[in-house]
């Protein structure tokens, strides 16, 4: 089989990678490029545990094929963070318990940063909606939701002060 | 309004800190069974029946071992033949045959996605295209799924004959279980009030995200590693080593992260067919499922049959109860017959009762527990008949409760005296709570219900040790699903009057700490969290001791407090020693300072929970959207508030799709139709509301800081308490689950 060479900025890092043509971009930053924090949990864009970024669009890597990453920025779970410093998502995730098992919790860390870039100040309707396609099987999503409404209170605040 | 009777102040107990492995898991970092990869490991594949049940003709495997990059092919011919025996591994008890022939099928199939044979080779791609050549010839059987065709005397028979049936003459009846007391019928006639109905569903899936995976590696010399995500490490090491009838010492198996068990996750499907294939290429090996594999091969809730009958005095005195049950049991023996008895009526006070449960096997999947296993279908039935008894007494349906709360030392179902139950505060508390007097709004109504699930206790590792700059790490060997590593550390540092930072606890691996039993049975906390401050305590014992020696002074002359060893009397009087001090000098005062615990912790307490739920009911489409819910559990002390409070509204989440949307489909050909999120339907976040928790503390004499078990009770009450709100909302009284929109659109319009 015939695999293609793909050029692609991941997480801010120019990034070549190899796939075979049917290969899902979350198959490529899993096994092929180690990235294992984007999860498959259905491989048919049910779960969004394996939401990630394109373009700065929000999409789940399991629908994607690896190849369409050519030319193109991917940013994962992996790049949330600034070195050590966690994203006040990240931060708030910890601090409200938003995260019994953790499996789901990239994906949902992933999508609610896209939120936040596009509205800082969401009604909870609104975090809820955002969130549907995301799913979490531990914790009823109360402390997701309130974490997430947490958090865009912190970014506001932060651009109110900065 | 619960205050103990003595008022403790805690340091840690009840904080709600920030989780020590949490750092990894909201950077990606943290390793689950599906991110695990061994130095040249191949990937694994496995070929499944597309039949519910026919008979295994001949496998022929040559074209795909001749396949290039194949390097190992395994059917059920490569296990070895077993002799039955019943393993208890800490949620429920399994036959090794049975595990063995789960595993891979050995003359029979027995549900569709039964495997049937494996492969391993160095691509994935590779793997699935040689399980795609190997050639099975089947002798198609007839099949049957429904609990009442199972039982018919023409069924088509899973096992022949089958084990534990009943009668003479072989059945599908795989287990059945009675209790009760007392003159049932009698009591049921003599009753002002008589309430009966039957209940129905059909199996629902524990709906983890995590797949199942693991990588198995065994050496020439019989020796193996196995890398895996499970609810009991310990669990995979003896079903493994069993299933291939070989020493428990030779496996090691490590933990990896854990995406969400809820039971499902007590057995073994995988690890000894990887095992099979690391053997036969002498590489380690991967073995996953895809989710549909999933859901058509790993263990549902069983669905049910309940028929329930309540009979009550005018004044709302509960006589007689008799509630008679089915349940699927799947292709093999299941284990939720007798809780489902237990966890039927015993939180009320009734003088005859009869609790009869059987377990039919059929062709699905071989039924897995999933959080209080058994409970909610039958507290479905009944809870939902309280209800019902509550309209015909012209009672508010909290007194009638309230009026037949079990108490104390009142007679469980078994006949046991209930121990320091916290039902009937959890009553009080859902009267004072505002949500109780609330109004509703237009096509709203509120439904309540009540439930209960023992908990268990059981076998439990810790170790403690304290490193040369006095911090502490705990090594257990419960996986850690929902946040135990932080219990756990507040239990030590309780113990230790240290900084919660100060400890740092791990999961172990099976060849690392002593056997523990699974994550589940709510037992964690309890019992790994007896056996850490059994060790903590130890530990704190062993630093005033080696203190002490330093100081050369009579051992009881030296107290551990506030983090400190401190001589209390004599000319040393006020000397202190931190752990750091002391640890520092171990090397001169007796070597390091380490404690064990290994115990099999007793005196566990149920758990009861009572919810509050609010619906909308949409009268053009049917559909029922949670307008409101308040879960009130008694869990005994909250040791992590958060993940407390978190397994209450995971709990009822998972009550409420079971209640309003997932459900089991398959065709008449025995195949499963909705194997995916899309079509088997889980509660997303716009279909909830916040879930209120309020919990009372009630807490158990027996355990150091009170723990009772908290993660199953909250799925039990959700299924009634959303069919009385859909009951008070709609008049209508919905029997059947799910109350799916079409099935709610129907009673409302009088369709079908």
């Amino acid at each position: 089989m015939n695999r293609i060479h793909v050029n692609s900025t991941i997480n801010g890092d120019v990034t070549e990678f190899l796939c075979d043509p049917g290969a899902s971009l979350l198959d490529v930053l899993r096994d092929t490029l180690h990235l294992t924090g984007s999860k498959e949990g259905c491989g048919s864009g049910d779960c969004g545990a394996c939401t990630v970024e394109l373009d700065g669009e929000m999409v789940c890597s399991c629908l994607v094929l690896a190849a369409e990453a050519e030319g193109r920025t991917v940013a994962t779970i992996e790049g949330v963070a600034e070195g050590s410093v966690l994203h006040p998502v990240q931060q708030k995730f910890l601090e409200h318990a938003a995260l019994q098992c953790g499996f789901c919790t990239p994906g949902f860390i992933v999508a609610a940063k896209s939120l936040l870039d596009r509205n800082p100040n969401p009604t909870e309707t609104e975090v809820r909606y955002w969130l549907a396609g995301n799913l979490c099987r531990c914790t009823g999503y109360d402390k997701i939701v309130r974490a997430v409404m947490d958090a865009a209170a912190e970014l506001r605040q932060e651009r109110t002060a900065a | 309004m619960n205050a103990p009777e003595k008022i403790e102040t805690f340091r840690h107990i009840g904080t709600r800190p920030v989780r020590p492995d949490g750092v990894d898991k909201v950077t990606g970092k943290a390793l689950y069974g599906t991110d695990f990869k061994a130095p040249g490991m191949l990937w694994g594949a496995i070929l499944r029946s597309p039949h519910p049940h026919a008979r295994i003709l001949s496998i022929d495997t040559r074209a795909a071992e001749k396949l290039a990059g194949v390097k190992a092919v395994a059917t059920g011919k490569d296990l070895p033949t077993l002799e039955s025996l019943v393993m208890h591994v800490g949620e429920g008890a399994s036959d090794i045959v049975d595990i063995s022939h789960n595993c891979l099928a050995f003359d029979k199939v027995l549900y569709e996605g039964h495997p049937v044979a494996a492969v391993a080779a160095i691509t994935p791609e590779l793997a699935r295209e040689a399980a795609a050549l190997i050639s099975v010839e089947y002798e198609v059987l007839p099949h049957v799924l429904g609990l009442e065709e199972a039982l018919a005397d023409d069924a088509p028979l899973i096992r022949e004959p089958a084990k534990g049936g009943t009668g003479e003459t072989p059945s599908n009846v795989a287990m059945d279980v009675t209790m009760g007391r007392g003159e049932v019928e009698a009591a049921l006639s003599g009753a002002a009030v008589v309430v009966e109905g039957r209940y129905t569903m059909e199996p629902v899936h524990q709906g983890y995200i995590e797949p199942h995976a693991c990588v198995a590696s065994w050496n020439g010399d019989g020796q193996a590693q196995i890398w895996c995500s499970s609810q009991g490490h310990f669990m995979v090491r003896s079903l493994t080593a069993s299933v291939l009838a070989i020493p428990q010492s030779d496996i090691r198996v490590t933990p990896l992260e854990i995406g969400g068990g809820f039971g499902g996750k007590t057995t073994v499907y995988l690890e000894p067919v990887a095992m099979i294939l690391s053997r036969k290429s002498g590489r380690p090996v991967r073995l996953g499922m895809s989710r549909e594999d999933v859901f058509r091969a790993t263990g549902p809730a069983p669905g049910a049959i309940i028929d329930v009958r309540l009979g009550a005095d005018a004044d709302g005195t509960l006589v007689a109860a008799e509630v008679t049950f089915k349940y699927h049991s799947g292709a093999f023996a299941a284990n939720d017959a007798g809780a489902g008895v237990s966890s039927a009526i015993g939180h009320y006070r009734i003088a005859n009762t009869r609790v009869s449960g059987i377990e039919v096997l059929c062709n699905r999947p071989a039924a897995k527990a999933y959080r209080a296993p058994g409970a909610p279908q039958v507290n479905f039935a009944v809870e939902s008949a309280m209800d019902e008894l509550a309209i015909r007494l012209g009672m508010d349906p909290l007194e009638l409760r309230m009026k037949n709360a079990a108490r104390p030392g009142d007679l469980q179902t078994s006949g046991l005296p209930w121990g320091e139950i916290g039902w009937m505060q959890c009553l009080e508390a859902a009267k004072a709570h505002p949500h109780w007097s609330a109004p509703l709004g237009p096509n709203q109504g509120r439904g309540i219900a009540g439930g209960y699930w023992g908990n268990y206790g059981g076998p439990s590792t810790v170790n403690l040790s304290v490193a040369e700059d006095g911090t502490f790490t705990v090594a257990t060997g419960s996986p850690d699903i929902g946040g135990s590593r932080a219990s756990m550390a507040i239990m030590a540092a309780e113990v230790l009057e240290v900084p919660y930072e100060q400890v740092r606890c791990v999961v172990a691996d099976t060849s690392s700490i002593g056997l523990s039993f699974v994550t589940g049975g709510s037992r964690t906390t309890f019992a790994t969290g007896m056996a850490t401050v059994e060790a903590a305590r130890e530990v704190k014992r062993l630093l005033c001791e080696r203190a002490a020696r330093t100081w050369q002074v009579p051992a009881q002359h030296v107290e551990w407090r506030d983090g400190h060893a401190v001589c209390t009397s004599g000319e040393r009087q006020g000397s202190k020693m931190s752990a750091a001090q002391v640890a520092g000098s171990s090397l001169h005062s007796g070597g390091p300072v380490t404690a064990t615990s290994a115990l099999s912790a007793q005196g566990w307490l149920p758990g009861f929970g009572f919810h509050i739920c609010d619906v909308e009911v949409d009268q053009e489409t049917g559909h029922v959207s949670i307008v409101r819910y308040t879960a009130v559990q008694d869990v005994g002390r909250a040791i992590h508030a958060d993940y407390v409070e978190g397994q209450i509204q995971g709990g009822v989440a998972q009550g409420i799709g079971w209640a309003l949307n997932e459900t089991y489909i398959y065709n008449k050909d025995g195949k499963l139709e909705n194997p995916g999120f899309l079509d088997y339907r889980m509660p997303v976040a716009s279909d909830m509301p916040m879930i209120d928790t309020v919990m009372v503390e009630v807490p158990n004499p027996v355990h150091p800081y009170g723990v009772k078990g908290v993660g199953e009770v909250p799925i039990v009450p959700p299924l009634a308490a959303v069919a009385n709100a859909v009951r008070a909302a709609t008049g209508k009284r919905m029997r059947s689950l799910p109350m799916s929109p079409d099935k709610v659109h129907a009673a409302l319009h009088g369709e079908g």
